[in-house]
């Protein structure tokens, strides 16, 4: 039985899901805060929203993050993959933190700390669930580790 | 920035939670959907190397299941932009990120069938916490 472990090029997947879904949120968000209130009864002002440049920007990531994300689940467990999008959340704070020079409360220390230990949790695991080949399918070729 | 946002005035408890939720819901559905999706396709990388990228696409683009996950990830992406357009980022990316992790693990184990051990429910809520306090 294979191990599942990651090749380097599967690891560097993850980091695209890991960084672009938070960045593109921060974009979504910011675009969203500066539009005026939205009503349920006017739609098609949420899709006009879209095209607004932080929320289009955004949108980028989002597919960017998509891609990678699809390719991930591919070949990993969606509960292997999802701690993975959670730790881009650490990488944003971190980056705030050291390039922006953002001050990081004691509270959001303790968020950090507990998304990198649950992660870790993950990671030392098998990425994906071993299941016994049905029988009459064909057998998939070998992963080249 | 001195942009100055216009905001909604916030929504009660219970509009609140009914936004939240229609976020955790749709996007649990969308998750578990586009994984079983992927899982029924196989792995893209060997696809592609096989295929090109045209055949992953249209490997992907071929499977019902994908358009059924990707429909209910557009109703969670929609659910995401209103909420956020009435409540604050503060409030809706803890809530809906930190509960979409646990919602998801049950789903996983559930509907997938994924080997959600005790060192994954572990992961899930310590990142739970961990999200919830990282994104307050």
């Amino acid at each position: 039985m294979a191990h599942h472990t990651l090749t380097p090029r599967q690891y560097l997947i993850l980091a695209l899901v890991a960084l672009c879904a938070p960045l593109g949120d921060t974009c979504l968000s910011r675009g969203m805060t500066q539009l005026p209130p939205i009503a349920l009864a006017h739609p098609a002002t949420l899709v006009a929203a879209v095209f607004t440049p932080w929320i289009a920007v955004g949108i980028a990531l989002l597919i960017g993050f998509f891609a990678s994300y699809l390719t991930a689940l591919s070949w990993a467990d969606l509960t292997f993959v999802l701690p993975a999008t959670a730790f881009g959340n650490v990488i944003v704070a971190l980056l705030s933190r050291f390039w922006l020079h953002e001050s990081i409360s004691m509270q959001r220390w303790i968020g950090i700390a507990l998304i990198t230990i649950g992660v870790s949790f993950v990671a030392n695991g098998p990425s994906l669930t071993e299941r016994p080949q049905p029988a009459g399918e064909p057998v998939p070729e070998e992963q080249t580790q | 920035m001195t942009l100055l946002p216009v905001t909604a005035p916030h929504p009660g408890f219970w509009t609140a939670t009914a936004m939240i939720a229609a976020i955790i819901l749709s996007s649990t559905a969308g998750e578990v959907l586009t994984a079983a999706a992927m899982k029924s396709i196989g792995d893209l990388d060997l696809i592609r190397a096989h295929s090109g990228l045209k055949g992953a696409i249209r490997a992907v683009l071929t499977c019902p299941l994908f358009f059924a996950g990707v429909f209910f990830l557009a109703a969670a992406f929609f659910a995401l932009l209103f909420a956020l357009n009435h409540m604050d980022l503060s409030l809706v990316a803890p809530a809906s990120a930190s509960l979409t992790l646990v919602t998801n693990a049950i789903a996983a184990k559930l509907f997938l069938h994924e080997n959600v051990d005790r060192r994954r429910w572990t992961a899930a809520v310590l990142v739970c916490i961990g999200v919830y306090f990282l994104a307050h």
